[in-house]
Order: structure tokens, then sequence, then C-alpha cells
């Protein structure tokens, strides 16, 4: 029966082939930009990490200016003071924790036939890599000690290694950054998270570093920083002066398995603000605050305003792709009204006939489904083309969105179907059979 | 128009047709409306002049590597090579390069101390040069004096006597009369005096999307740093082939430093405003095939609803209608429907602007928009129905004399 249906189906698109071509352009169109923008809206929003986003936190409290608060005091700032995350880590309080900063170096390689290159560095603690699930392809991560006694210890990406030590493991040798001696303590794999969730300070869809090294090496001026740096107060010249300052530039994370340990986290860093209230600083209110991925992700709208706004206008761009198929069937339906009192009169049923145009939709639909994957397509590398750096590797379609876009494009075909089916299948049979 | 009554009684007959062509017409409208509002509101900020000679300057980043270098020679050496070569106008070591999104700020305020409110600029250290080497209009007061330019060493936090800064930044700290910013003396970092020198004309902040993008100051400072940038105006003609040259005579001036990120400011206007360009291409797109699918929309169902009403129309160019009342009455069809849709249009253009305006921080739309878009939507919907109602105008008179 349903091969039928089919056959039937396939005659009468043939038969309007205008106004069917019109309808698959118009579902296609629809499902093509509603399809674009989701997608670029999904993978923005897109968990990074979803095994153990509930369990890394980002630490933030209110150091800031009591006469004039971080974000009109609806947040506190979003990075810590040197102070602060040091003293965190210090502290140890928490399974994980690791203390960050954007860093920069050039590199010297051995040889006269390569020259000098600049590098992204990370400063980070020894916890990074565990935290964040960096896949390593030589060694591994350096040694709390390397923390505390501020070894002059490297891991470089994949990349790096390729260029300076041909891709061999290069565990134990030494790399020459900014003049100073590293010692290669591990190489990771290509790892580029997206959002790059773990720090989002500069763009949350920029490329991870190239190169890590501990992050107290950037006290001892062994590593130079960069990034982010906010001041309110000001304070004395010099470096130390500056270490020592109100400035917030770092940023701080922590893993805790449980609800409790988030608790008594929490707990830890009040009585923690509570004792710096002694000595005057945190004179705002105590604001300290705990975010899970996902939770830090949305706080600081990494979904970009434009993409939300495309994505809906699509929406209604594919309402008006829809409410104009709905106009077009209703007309075709209609318009076959002798057609279907014939077929009523012979003894066809009304399910029979609600099924037969309901196939006739889905085809419709199904059609511009795949015209619509087929626009999603171009319409990804148009978006991705146009917006350059920003948008790379944001922009293709995986089986899921593939997936979704026939579903959605069946769904918006039979709702599309549904009132003109109806209408189609009450006419009056005797009423047509007359007049003709 | 007598007939006015008769089209509403034959589109009461089939109400759900023209009312799916009527809310097409109004989502349509309401779309088409807020998209060329966010067009013209990136173009405008597009528009905004940066200050500077943008086609013949561009800039590059020195950063240097090597443990013990002599960052004051390097400076001045490299800048006498550059200010040499033949096509150069000027030449200034500079901290931050205005649109690229990356740069300093700092507060200045007309009161000193720490509860007192300050206004947000740009800083950028120059020196005497910097007028001439970006193409600046300095509007009232003097330049810098070489003798004002001091170093600065990384992490200094004092700041020098005197500032020069723009128009918007002097309209921002005094309302009443920025011309008497000049001379007057405000505090930087919250206590330090600093006096106003010089008014620019205008020159940009490094950040396109800051509401105080056109407030900016100058110090006089030459920076004693590892990382810092040279910028570089050339005489017309000659960026493109003074950029390689340019380089080549830095880079194997010193091997201590590398080179790197030679840019011009052409580049850069581009890049900064990248994502403006990209979405507004992106809305001028999905402005012109809703348009055409609501036009062939209109098409199809006009065709459809004069194919079944062949044999009518037939009847009523035989009783006397002439060809032209047949179109009219097409016409006046569409012209009621479109009235329909377009007035949801209306409140549906300034209801998806609200929703925007409250979620996403935009302004408020510009009334003058909602009315070119019921002039387009009505323009768009009689072209549309042009076509199906000519094919009606021609139908013989004799097919009323047939059966179908």
């Amino acid at each position: 029966m349903f091969s039928y249906y089919l056959k039937i189906a396939w005659i009468s698109i043939k038969k309007h082939w205008g106004l069917s071509l019109l309808m698959v352009t118009a579902i296609g169109l629809g499902i093509g930009t509603a399809m674009t923008t989701v997608t670029v809206n999904y993978l923005m929003s897109a968990n990074p990490i979803p095994h153990k986003s509930e369990s890394l936190f980002y630490v933030r409290v209110d150091s800031w200016d009591v006469n004039d608060p971080f974000d009109d005091g609806k947040n506190p700032p979003d990075q810590l003071t040197y102070t602060d995350a040091t003293n965190l880590m210090k502290a140890k309080k928490a399974f994980r924790q690791n203390v960050q900063s954007q860093a920069y170096g050039v590199i010297e390689p051995d040889g006269e036939d390569i020259l000098p290159f600049m590098v992204s560095a990370r400063a980070n603690s020894s916890d990074f890599f565990s935290m964040f699930d960096v896949p390593f392809i030589y060694g591994g991560t350096w040694s709390h000690d390397a923390d505390d006694n501020k070894e002059m210890v490297i891991v470089l990406n994949r990349e790096i290694n390729e260029r300076v030590f041909g891709g061999e493991n290069s565990v134990g040798k030494t790399i020459r950054l900014d003049g100073n001696l590293f010692k290669v303590v591990g190489v990771i794999d290509t790892w580029q998270p997206k959002p790059k969730y773990y720090d989002i300070s500069t763009g949350a869809f920029e490329e991870s570093e190239e190169v890590f090294v501990p992050f107290n090496l950037i006290a001892e001026q062994k590593i130079r920083r960069s990034g982010n740096t906010n001041c309110w107060k000001p304070s004395g010249d010099g470096f130390e002066a500056f270490l020592a300052s109100e400035c917030v530039w770092t940023q701080f994370w922590v893993e805790l398995r449980s609800e409790q340990e988030k608790q008594e986290y929490l707990n830890f860093l009040n009585a923690y603000v509570n004792e710096q209230k002694r000595f005057g600083r945190f004179q705002r209110p105590l604001d300290n605050r705990l975010d899970s991925v996902m939770q830090w992700l949305e706080n600081q709208e990494v979904v970009a305003d434009d993409a939300q706004m495309m994505m809906a206008m699509s929406f209604m761009f594919l309402a008006v792709c829809l409410l104009n198929t709905i106009g077009l069937l209703l007309a075709k339906f209609l318009g076959k009204a002798p057609e279907i009192g014939l077929r009523q009169a012979l003894g066809a049923s009304k399910a029979t006939l609600f099924a037969q145009y309901m196939v006739e939709s889905a085809c419709i639909g199904i059609a511009g489904g795949v015209l619509g994957l087929i626009l999603a397509q171009f319409g990804l590398s148009a978006i991705e083309s146009l917006y350059g750096d920003y948008m790379k590797g944001l922009a293709s379609l995986d089986v899921t969105m593939v997936i979704a876009a026939f579903v959605l494009s069946l769904l918006s075909a039979i709702i599309a179907g549904l009132y003109p089916t109806w209408r189609a299948c009450n006419i009056q049979p005797a009423q047509q059979l007359k007049s003709q | 128009m007598l007939e006015i009554g008769l089209i509403i009684r034959a589109l009461m007959r089939n109400k759900i047709g023209a009312l799916l062509i009527a809310l097409q017409i109004a989502l349509t409208m309401t779309i088409i409306v807020n998209a060329v509002f966010m067009i013209t509101e990136r173009q405008q900020q597009m528009q905004r002049e940066s200050g500077i000679d943008e086609v013949n300057t561009f800039y590059l980043t020195n950063t240097v590597f090597e443990q013990d270098y002599n960052l004051q020679a390097a400076m001045n050496r490299d800048l006498d090579i550059i200010r040499q070569t033949s096509g150069v106008v000027d030449a200034i070591q500079i901290n931050a390069i205005p649109l690229s999104g990356g740069g300093w700020s700092m507060g200045l305020q007309t009161d000193p101390g720490n509860d007192k409110d300050s206004i947000g600029t740009a800083v950028y250290m120059v020196d005497q040069h910097a007028l001439n080497a970006m193409g600046l209009e300095l509007i009232a007061g003097k330049n810098f004096t070489p003798e004002e330019i001091q170093w600065r060493e990384t992490s200094q936090t004092t700041w020098p006597a005197n500032t020069i800064i723009t128009k918007a930044m002097a309209q921002s700290l005094f309302p009443d009369d920025w011309q008497s910013a000049l001379g007057k003396t405000v505090y930087i970092s919250q206590t330090q005096p600093i006096r106003i020198t010089g008014i620019l004309k205008n020159l940009q902040a490094p950040w396109n999307g800051w509401s105080g993008v056109e407030r900016s100051m100058l110090v006089p400072f030459h920076m004693e740093s590892k990382g810092s940038r040279y910028f570089v105006r050339t005489e017309p003609g000659m960026r493109d082939k003074v950029m390689p040259q340019i380089e080549k005579l830095l880079a194997e001036s010193d091997k201590g430093r590398i080179i790197r990120r030679v840019t011009t400011m052409e580049e850069t206007r581009k890049r900064s405003y990248q994502r403006h360009n990209a979405t507004n291409k992106i809305l001028m797109t999905v402005i012109v095939t809703l348009t055409l699918i609501t036009a062939f929309g209109i098409v199809g169902l006009a065709i459809f609803s004069i194919n079944r009403r062949t044999k009518q129309i037939g009847t009523r160019r035989a009783l006397g209608a002439t060809q032209w009342q047949i179109m009219r009455y097409f016409m006046v069809e569409n012209l009621l429907i479109s009235t329909v849709g377009i007035l949801i249009g209306c409140a549906g253009a300034i209801g998806l602007n609200m929703w925007l305006v409250d979620t996403f921080a935009l302004t408020p739309i510009n009334f003058d928009l909602i009315l070119m878009g019921v002039v387009i939507l009505f323009i768009v919907g009689q072209l549309a129905v042009l076509y199906p109602a000519r094919r009606a105008a021609l139908i013989s008179p004799a097919t009323a004399t047939r059966t179908v």
C-alpha cells in the first residue's frame, strides 16, 4: 500500500512540478538556514569536557574596590590576584588545584638552520594536565615538587616538538626559551578544546598554547606573562610591587569530587576571605563563587550575541517557509477536490486518503531536508570564510546535526501537511461529483 | 472602489489561504525591518574614523629574547633605521595599535581621590613624532617637545606631567565646554596630576566594541620593554614597497630579537570589523531570500486561485468586465491581504526589536525603517501578483460558455 501511495505522490508532484519545486526550495532554504545557525550555536555551547565538567570549578573571590564594585556588584572579578591565587595554591584544600596565566617567549633551537621563533605559553601548576585530561605522547606532567622548587621544566605540544626535535621522544632533552635552558618532561598530543574553557579571558575559541611551564617561574621572571590584567588600586613601581598589587591576572581552577567537597571548599574560601579582611583587604561583602565548567561558560556568555540573534531570526525564517508550504499545499490539495470526491465515491476511506496525502507531504519534506543539508553545508563554509579565525572549526556538521536536520524537515513537512490534508479529507464527495 | 466589499466577501470564503499569506508577509516584515536595522547600525559603527592616515601606515612587533640587551640604544637605532629609509614619512614606538583589539586603558578624573568617578580612556605611549607618524590632527594646544619624553620601565606606575587627549575625551571630562580642557590638570591613577596640553580631533581606542572608542590619550613615553611595536607612515603609494624593506633591515640589523606581525592599518581595520562585515552579509542574504520566498509564495497561491476561478473570471469577462477590471480585482485582493499582514508585521517588528533591546542591549528601532518596510512589502506584494493577475486578465470570455 505504501509503495502505491509513493507512486501516486510522485505522479502528483510531477504534475505540479513548479509548485512542488517551490515547496521543496522553501523548506530547503528554511531548514538550511536554521541548521546553519543551530550548528554554530550548538558548537559554541558544547560541553568541552562532558565526563568531568561537573567536578571542575572556576574560583572567584571579590577583592575589588568597595567604592566602585566590579561589574556593578553583580559578579566578583573574573580573575584572581597573584596573592590570593598563590595563597589558595599553598593551602592545597582541593583534590586538585591549578593556578595559571598566559605567557609567551622566544625559543632558540640549537643549530643555525632553524631561526628563533615565538611561542605562546601557559604558566600553570602540575595538576593542570590531569584536571583537564591533556593527552600526552611522551613523558607526562612535572611533579608537585617541581612546582614548589621552581624547577626549569617544560611540556611541549606536538607541533613544537616536531619543529625543534623532529618529532622524536624529546623527554630529558633541553630547550632554550628566552635565553634560559628548560628540561623537557613531556610532549602533548594535539589538544584543542572548543570552547577553550580552561581560559576564556582573551577569547573562548582561541588556539591552545604551544608550551607549558610551572606557574611559579613567572615570579622568578623566567617566563614573560601576558593576557588580561585588570587593576583598581594603584601599586608601587617594579615587578615585586606588581605581584603584591590588587591587580587580577591569574586564573584558578579546582577539582572537587562531590557536593560535600564543594561545600567544604566554599567554607574554606569564606574563611580565607574573612581572614584577609582583617588585613584590610576584601572590603566588599563576602561573594565567593565556585562555577562548574558549564556555569562558567554561561556566566561569561561564551555563545556570541550575534549567533543567538541569528538563530532566533533563522527560526522565524523557517516559520515563513512553513507558512509558504502550508499555503501551497492547501491550494494544491483543494485543487484536487474532484479527484478526492471520485476516490471517496469509489470506496476510499478517510484514513486512506489521509495516509496518502501525508505521504506526499513527507516526500516533499524529505526532499526539502536533503536540499536543506546541502544548503547548510554551504552556509557553514560561508560563515567560516566570512568570520575567519573566530569561527574556525566551529562550522561543521556532525551526525547529530544531520539527524536533527532530517527530523526537523520531516516534522516541518508533516506539520505543514496536516491542515491541508485534513481539509482535503473532509471534502464532500457528492458535491464534487455533482459539479462534474 | 465598490468591489472591495465583494473581494472581502470572496476572501472570507477562503479565510485560511488569505491568512497564511498575511502571516507570511507579517513575519517577513518583522525580520527584514530588524535585519535592515541591524545592518545600518553596524555600518554606522564601521564608518567612524580612526583619526589615522590608514592608507599609508603599517606597524610591526619587535620581541627581544637576548638576555643582556640594551633596550634604549636598540630602540633609538631601530627608529633611526626606519626614519632614514626612503619613502618613510615618520615612525614611532608605540604600546598599542588602534582597532587592533589589544591595548591599555586608564581612568582620568577631574578631582583626585579613590572615591571619585573616573572616565576610561585608551593610553598610547608615544613621542613627539606621533602626530606626524600617525597622521593625527591637533585642534588645540601643542605637540610634545623632545625634552618631555621620558623612559618608562616595565611595571612603572608613575605618569608624565603632560598629556594630549582626544576631543571626545575632553567632552567627557568637561561636558560643558570641551575647549576649556586645554591647560587643565586632571588626575590619572586616582591621585596623580597630569596636565592636558593638547587636544586631537580624533583617535580611536584599540577596542571597536567599546562605547568609549573615541576616547584616547597620548602620553610622552619611550618604553624600555622587551616587547614593543613600531608604527610607520609612508609617502602615498610607497607602503607596500617599504614594508618588506623595513622588515628585512630590522631583522638583519640585530639577531637578538624577532620582527613579526608586519601588518597594515587597512588590514587591521578589516580584521577589526570582520565580524561586523560577516554578520551584515548574512543578514543581507536573509533579507533577499526571505523577500523572494514570500514573493514566490504569493505568485504560487495567486496562480492557483486564478486557475480555480477560471470559469468565474470568464463569466465576468463575458458580462462586460474589462481586462483592467479583472487585473484590478486581484491587485486589490493582494492589497487587502498585504494590509492585514503589514499591520501585524509592524507590531511584530516592534516586538522583536523590544526583545532584541532587552536581551542583547541593542538600541530601539528607528520608525523610518518601519515605514520603509511597509512601503517595500506593499511593492513586493503588488509586483508578485502582477504576473498572475495579467494571466487572469487574458482569460477569454468564451471560457464561460465551455464546461470544464
